[in-house]
């Protein structure tokens, strides 16, 4: 899935000398804006209005609440565990995928792609279908009183099935564009593989791993339908941000719900500075290495 | 397997890749696969064609295809305006295209629903025309839209970008006005690149439950998505049912897969690049 989720490496170009008239630029630039207030601008407006709707002291009486303060805590324990993880899961997937030719490329390719495609709703009901009470495992981990649905395990598991794409989809396309030269020479001077990883590949792509981890942590942040199906929204327990925003919501505090949201929606906020700048940075430092080759 | 490549490291790295992606995917789907297969066939059809699950196939994959459409015309303008025109702010909006992936969709749904229920913001203005949206289908379709807008952006602004200059010229030299050259130049060019966009667009929208499940209302038959009732049925502990409904989604999404990875490959081979 190209678009929003795998770095962009675009050569731009200068205006043409086949313009567009400015009665035309106008009007495109014009309704391009409306549209952009409209859909974009404006639902970020109304979170961070709804936050402070009822004033300061209201804003910051909702991070004062034992539950939000939880939910606050088990989202960042989960980013924690599973940006990680999904960093390293990237690196090595991006590697192989990039570095080597075997039968089945393509596929795995495709593989890496599809919970991107994959409804969250069902991201969380085949973790309930393994981990379940009727689950595969559902009576063994009974019987060893072991709980993963409904717990925090599960909440992690299905963030890192939602968001594993999103590093090795960062560095897949920067790795291709790179090429490999400079591993191969690191080879004929005798470095192994793993000084060639971290010496000449990781400084390499840093900017690239930068764009997958923010864009990971995003979405292991925010996501909300996988984890609400296998979270059993316990207050206190197993409440995330997002999913304690629908409860403040559906009990019509709605100060409260927006002012969760905006703490959401000032990360989104951040996620875009930081991956615009790397967007940027990975850019720049293609086009300035001697070695690149042109894709 | 022959080894094409001198770097170390392809039997580690394809191994950790294989068996991470073993843990996290295959073994649940097969889950799924197992849970769909061991049960009555009967059951299932039953399920899968239940009326209120029909009337919600209807809502989720009718709507996001509206939604796609639209996101291909207003997608396709700003990828034009954001890839050609220099203007203030213009890397401010390129920016910003990416908030409906960086926003938490529970964010947006709770945003969207305050902006267009009836007695807030735009909701308020249209209430005296009897024009509703939150809480009924206009509301699904603008939170697909919402959803859906980056992939069709992001698609298309990179192949508007290696447009080759010399074509516009030469229309331009041999007469073409402006208008023509776009339909009969540049759209021709970019025509892939959309098609490959909106069903992006599409594909996103058709699995989408966080910002559309609080502007949707959620009433039966009519503003019921298909991601929610596989969440009514867990909740009543029916794993069966719920597991024939994400056997359905999970089968459109891979259509919905194999149709982008072919429009892909035919703009690949158009524009001559990955």
């Amino acid at each position: 899935m190209p678009g929003a989720t795998s770095i962009h490496i675009n050569n731009r170009q200068p205006l043409r000398a086949t313009g567009d008239s400015l009665a035309v630029r106008a009007l495109l630039i014009g309704a391009t804006l409306v549209f952009f207030l409209l859909f974009l601008f404006f639902p970020l407006v109304v979170v961070f209005e709804g936050a402070f709707s009822k004033g300061g002291a209201a804003f910051l009486e909702t991070f004062r609440d034992p539950y939000t303060r939880h939910s606050i805590l088990l989202t960042l324990v989960i980013a924690a565990i599973s940006v990680p993880l999904n960093t390293v899961f990237g690196i090595a997937a991006a590697w192989c995928v990039t570095r080597y030719k075997f039968r089945g490329l393509s596929f795995l390719i495709t593989l890496i792609d599809l919970p991107l495609w994959v409804s969250p709703v069902i991201a969380g009901l085949l973790y309930v279908l393994v981990f379940g009470a009727q689950g595969w495992f559902g009576p063994w981990l009974r019987e060893h009183e072991i709980r993963i649905i409904f717990a925090v395990p599960g909440m992690v598991l299905a963030t890192i099935f939602v968001t594993f794409p999103f590093v090795a989809r960062g560095l897949i396309p920067l790795m291709q564009a790179q090429g490999m030269k400079e591993e191969e020479a690191a080879l004929t001077l005798g470095a192994n593989g793993w000084q060639i990883l971290w010496r000449i590949t990781l400084p390499k792509i840093k900017w690239g791993l930068l764009y997958g981890i923010i864009l990971c942590n995003a979405r292991a942040m925010g996501e909300f339908g996988a984890v609400s199906v296998v979270s059993g929204h316990i207050r206190g327990k197993t409440n995330t941000m997002p999913l304690h925003i629908e409860i403040l919501y559906n009990e019509y505090q709605f100060a409260s719900a927006f002012a969760v949201a905006s703490v959401l929606g000032l990360l989104a906020i951040i996620t875009l500075i930081l991956k615009t700048r790397a967007e940027w940075r990975a850019e720049q430092e293609l086009r300035a290495s001697s070695f690149s080759t042109a894709p | 397997m022959r080894r094409r490549h001198v770097l170390p490291g392809f039997g580690l790295s394809l191994g950790y890749t294989l068996l991470y992606m073993g843990l996290i995917v295959l073994i649940p789907m097969s889950a799924l696969a197992m849970r769909v297969f061991s049960g009555s066939w009967e059951h299932f059809w039953q399920t899968v064609t239940d009326p209120r699950v029909v009337a919600s196939y209807r809502v989720s994959f009718g709507l996001s295809f509206l939604a796609a459409l639209l996101n291909g015309v207003f997608g396709v303008m700003a990828a034009w305006v954001l890839a050609r025109y220099q203007f203030p702010g213009r890397r401010i909006l390129d920016a910003m295209v990416d908030l409906p992936f960086a926003l938490p969709t529970a964010v947006a749904g709770i945003a969207l629903t305050a902006i267009y229920a009836p007695n807030d913001w735009i909701g308020a203005l249209l209430e005296p025309y009897g024009i509703r949206i939150a809480f009924t289908q206009i509301g699904i379709f603008i939170a697909l839209t919402f959803i859906g807008f980056p992939f069709v952006v992001r698609t298309v602004q990179p192949v508007i970008l290696q447009l080759s200059a010399e074509l516009e010229e030469a229309a331009a030299c041999l007469g073409a006005n402006r208008w023509k050259t776009f339909r009969r130049v540049i759209f021709p060019a970019l025509l892939p690149s959309i098609l490959t966009g909106v069903t992006l667009a599409y594909g996103r929208a058709v699995g989408e439950f966080g910002s559309v499940v609080f502007i949707a209302g959620n009433i039966p038959f009519e503003t019921e998505i298909t991601p929610l009732l596989i969440i009514s049925k867990l909740e009543q502990y029916d794993y069966s049912g719920a597991a024939a409904l994400g056997f359905v989604m999970l089968c459109a999404s891979l259509v919905i897969l194999l149709i982008s990875n072919g429009l892909q490959a035919w703009n690949n081979s158009r524009n001559g690049t990955a």
